[in-house]
């Protein structure tokens, strides 16, 4: 007999409420039973990080999360970052920048990234240097682009935040 | 991608979705004395349970058509016999892939263990089990290539000889999506529909129809977005054509998404090999002679459909590389082991290949008291030596070797790494500076690839241009991008011909039944060979575009150009028309047109060539702490080569990635058993991928030599990074640790190895296995 919960959580300010099986990830319940297929599934033990969702306002891995942990919680994926066609300066840097090959990382890049800068911002801090980017994304595993586009991507994102004001 | 809108197997939706698991042997070798799913099928959501006796005993088979290769199927299923720990020995379909999970380990089988044959010595050894019945040794193929008759007497009286055993360990491709299929039967088209995270979905195809004695036609392969491959997806797995078998009986959608350790342990893995090697050089440093045991451990099974001689035949026939080598032998080995089976891993036997040259060069160079850099360049073929035929029968087309050394010298000295390196060991560290330079055959088709004598002989493809009624273009390839930027690279080989913006054009790709029969993309092949083909079908439209113009204009087609959008008489603006305006009246009022341009714009065309050879020079600065024993990379420099580079940002995105590979294989990653066969790196706590943390920025430096032998002048740059990073880093590393009592031959190198070294108990060469 499965043991279900019900569950309210909010996900890019959505609210939603369903029944999630106890043992359910938090990734699998964004992906299969609410459609938020941007979060992608590399190890499921918690070190490549391309499932880190912002739980909260802090990255999490999605995959050491049970759904029911989730319950009222604010949850943020990648489809979230930016609305319509137009990309997040974060998103647009990436693609600048050639921080991205096969995609299948990117999201959980572009999460983690996010909520550094984000609180960064919020913390009034100067731009970070190349070797605090460094660390910060060697939360995650890319096997694709060697990392480099992904370091100037947010090194470059950092700047025109600090530049322009912006979040 | 970025919005999260990417669309890989695991996104992919069907109502009445099934979830497939596999049950799989936990010994590396064990006969299977009997077996049951009773119990997994009685599970509530468990939709049906399959064994190898359940569905026919299918199997695919990878046939060389050589005296010296044994052939060996690969069930789809173990049947009597594991022969590897991780096989699959049965499957469970179920509602959800929780529960699927829960059943396969309700799967009751009785094992009896068999030793298990962990190592090629062993295997060897002649009172070994053999892993295959009919093998002798456990050897799949064992083939003696280049053997010249002279080699004896050319060591017997050489002035230097240097030698000796260079070891590369297992490693696994690790594509951050593992792999992943959903299968599904459509009545309406009689067709099974695969969606296959692939590198090659034709082959997919062919693979499925010959294990399930289908025909082609009533299967389809589809590549949605593919999460990296590295050679690990240009195979076809076993696990895929189960899952198709199982859709087939159920007629209902069935999909299996391969988990980490099922990655890590049950697919395929690359390149652990064993190089055995003597060089004869003159007094002066000349190469004289070359003389190669090479063997390959590659595992339980031949993957589909290169086989498991790619590794032993590429590294055979490729050695002397970009050294005159006046004479040669080579005898290459694929040895069976109760492990998993390997695939062609990015960058193929190359990587040690290389490392087995260059360390054969400083090692020469320091017995003559020599630079390497001059011994290297005195035995590199040179400038106007090209087209250069080797001892090894191989052509090598214009390169720019020398030129590739010379700036990569001249980039280490002007970016101050000498200074660099006497800070670092002033601070009390070691570091020290290292070369790699190689050549590589990039883009090679059936001339090449035939001399393989695979039953399947991959090599052409084929593409086709059309040109819509608004004037916009679609390119259909047979090759297969994951990564590698092909919407844009692609979009730029056809605008540019057609005249039109790169916006304009669409790719498709990775759909069997869109495509014609196609290769997919591996082996440095898809700007070569696809881009060829694509620009051969762009120019045949080009050229009815302008005929078009032509006859619209009443002028010649050979007075028409394309460009900016329109066609018109050369140098006229005046009498431009647009191109979308040029297909309206193609497709709308054809009735105005001869019948020959009539009915349509669009072109097929093939490209088969026989290959072309990238080249670059690496140069790596690494530093050891002599307290942790760590390695860290700490400069790194590419001069590279790959002819006319279509996309310079794209062509620096693959170095870039591949020499994080390749730095990788050097310094981090290896595939480890246990004496009894189990894997002991199933996560990725065991199995150490780089983070950011772990590599520097690369620097690229590019050459550009075009191709005579690709239609665009491109060669293929999608393994180089790979293949020259482990040779630059060991050679970095035994200069940074020249004076201690150690010299590595091996990789991976390892602060335990550096640690044994620095204490003065340098292991002899060889690689622990």
């Amino acid at each position: 007999m499965k043991d279900m919960h019900r569950i309210r959580l909010r996900v890019n300010g959505h609210e939603h409420e369903l029944a999630v099986e106890a043992r359910r990830t938090l990734a699998d319940m964004l992906r299969h039973d609410l459609g938020y297929t941007g979060t992608h599934l590399g190890c499921e033990h918690g070190i490549c990080g391309a499932c880190t969702v912002l739980v909260d306002g802090c990255p999490a891995r999605a995959c050491l999360m049970f759904g029911v942990q989730a319950d009222g919680a604010e949850v943020s994926t990648v489809e979230g970052l930016s609305t319509g066609e137009e990309l997040s300066d974060l998103q647009q840097a990436f693609s600048d920048h050639h921080a991205l090959q096969c995609g299948f990382c990117t999201p959980g890049f572009l999460m983690l990234a996010e909520a550094y800068l984000a609180e960064r911002g919020a913390a009034g801090s100067g731009p970070p240097t190349e070797a605090e980017v460094r660390e910060l994304i060697a939360s995650n595993l890319c096997r694709c682009t060697g990392y480099q586009g992904i370091v100037e991507a947010v090194l470059a994102t950092a700047r025109s935040r600090r530049t322009t004001g912006s979040p | 991608m970025l919005r999260g809108r990417g669309r890989f197997v695991g996104d992919l939706t069907r109502a009445g979705l099934l979830h497939a698991a596999f049950a799989r042997s936990p010994f590396a070798a064990a006969t299977v004395a009997a077996i049951s799913t009773s119990a997994a099928v009685r599970t509530p959501g468990v939709a049906a349970a399959f064994t190898a006796a359940d569905l026919g005993h299918p199997y695919l088979l990878a046939t060389l058509e050589r005296d010296e290769f044994v052939p060996t199927a690969m069930p789809l299923l173990a049947g009597d016999q594991a022969r590897f720990a991780g096989e699959p020995v049965a499957v469970v379909i179920a509602e959800d892939a929780y529960l699927a999970e829960d059943a396969a380990e309700l799967v009751e089988v009785d094992w009896q263990r068999l030793p298990a044959i962990t190592d090629a010595a062993a295997a060897r050894d002649g009172a070994a089990r053999q892993v295959h019945e009919g093998l002798t040794g456990n050897c799949l193929v064992d083939l003696l290539m280049f053997d010249d008759e002279r080699l004896g007497e050319i060591f017997a009286s050489a002035p230097l000889v240097v030698g000796g055993v260079f070891t590369s360990g297992r490693v696994a491709a690790l594509p951050l999506e593992g792999r992943a299929c959903l299968a599904e039967w459509d009545d309406r088209d009689g067709q099974l529909v695969m969606h296959v995270s692939t590198q090659v979905p034709h082959q997919v195809r062919s693979a499925v129809a010959q294990a399930l004695r289908l025909p082609e036609r009533a299967v389809r392969v589809i590549a949605p977005d593919v999460g990296g491959g590295f050679g690990l997806k240009c195979v076809v797995g076993r696990e895929e054509v189960t899952v198709a078998a199982a859709a087939l009986r159920l007629r209902r959608p069935v999909r299996w998404i391969e988990d980490r350790q099922e990655n890590l342990t049950a697919s395929f893995h690359g390149h652990e090999q064993r190089y055995h090697v003597r060089a004869a050089f003159d007094s002066r440093g000349r190469l004289l002679a070359l003389d190669a045991d090479i063997e390959c451990d590659v595992g339980a099974y031949s993957a589909y459909p290169f086989t498991c001689a790619v590794e032993p035949l590429m590294a055979a026939t490729e050695l002397p590389g970009v050294y005159k080598v006046p004479a040669y032998r080579a005898r290459g080995r694929a040895v069976a082991t109760n492990k998993a089976p390997t695939a062609p891993y990015r960058g193929v036997s190359r990587p040690q290949l290389v490392l087995v040259m260059e360390r054969l060069m400083e090692k020469a160079a320091r017995a003559l008291h020599t630079d390497p850099l001059r011994l290297r360049r005195l035995n590199m073929i040179g400038p106007g030596e090209f087209p250069y035929t080797g001892v090894n029968g191989i052509t090598y087309d214009e390169g720019s070797y020398r030129e590739s050394l010379d700036l990569a010298e001249r980039g280490v000295a002007d970016g101050g790494w000498h200074a660099e390196v006497d800070a670092l060991r002033g601070a009390g560290l070691r570091a020290g500076i290292g070369y790699a330079c190689f050549s590589e055959r990039t883009g090679y088709g059936t001339p090449t690839m035939s001399q393989r004598r695979m039953l399947m002989t991959p090599g052409y493809d084929t593409a086709h241009v059309r040109v819509d009624p608004t004037g916009e273009v679609v390119v259909t390839t047979g090759t297969c991008g994951h990564g590698q930027g092909h919407e844009t690279t692609f979009a730029q080989i056809i605008a540019d011909r057609l005249g039109v913006h790169p916006d304009q054009v669409r790719l498709r790709q990775g759909d069997t039944d869109l495509a014609a029969y196609g290769w997919g993309t591996f082996a440095s092949r898809s700007i070569v060979i696809g881009g060829g083909a694509a620009a051969r079908a762009a120019d045949l439209v080009a050229g009815q575009l302008r005929q078009v113009a032509g006859c619209l204009l009443e002028a010649g087609a050979a007075d028409v150009e394309l460009s900016g959008g329109a066609a018109r008489i050369r140098g006229d603006s005046r009498t431009a028309i647009p191109i979308g305006e040029l297909a309206r009246v193609v497709y709308f009022q054809t009735h105005r047109l001869p019948v020959p341009l009539r009915y349509g714009l669009e072109a097929q065309a093939s490209f088969d060539p026989p290959g072309t050879f990238s080249n670059a020079c690496h140069a790596a600065l690494v530093v050891i702490d002599p307290e942790t024993c760590a390695i860290r990379l700490h400069r790194y420099l590419v001069v590279e080569d790959c002819g006319v580079v279509i996309n310079p940002r794209i062509v620096d995105g693959q170095v870039r990635g591949g020499v994080t590979q390749g730095v990788a294989a050097a310094l981090l990653e290896r595939v480890r058993y246990d004496d009894e066969g189990q894997p002991v790196s199933a996560t990725l706590m065991d199995y150490l991928p780089p983070t950011a943390a772990e590599v520097c920025p690369v620097d690229v430096v590019h050459l550009e030599t075009p191709s005579r032998f690709s239609h665009t002048g491109a060669k293929g740059m999608g393994e180089g990074g790979t293949i020259g990073a482990p040779a630059a880093v060991l050679n970095a590393i035994n200069d940074a640790l020249s004076g201690a009592a150690a010299e590595f031959d091996h990789i991976p190198v390892l602060p335990e190895d550096v640690s044994a070294a620095l204490a003065g108990r340098a292991r002899a060469g060889e690689g622990a296995a």
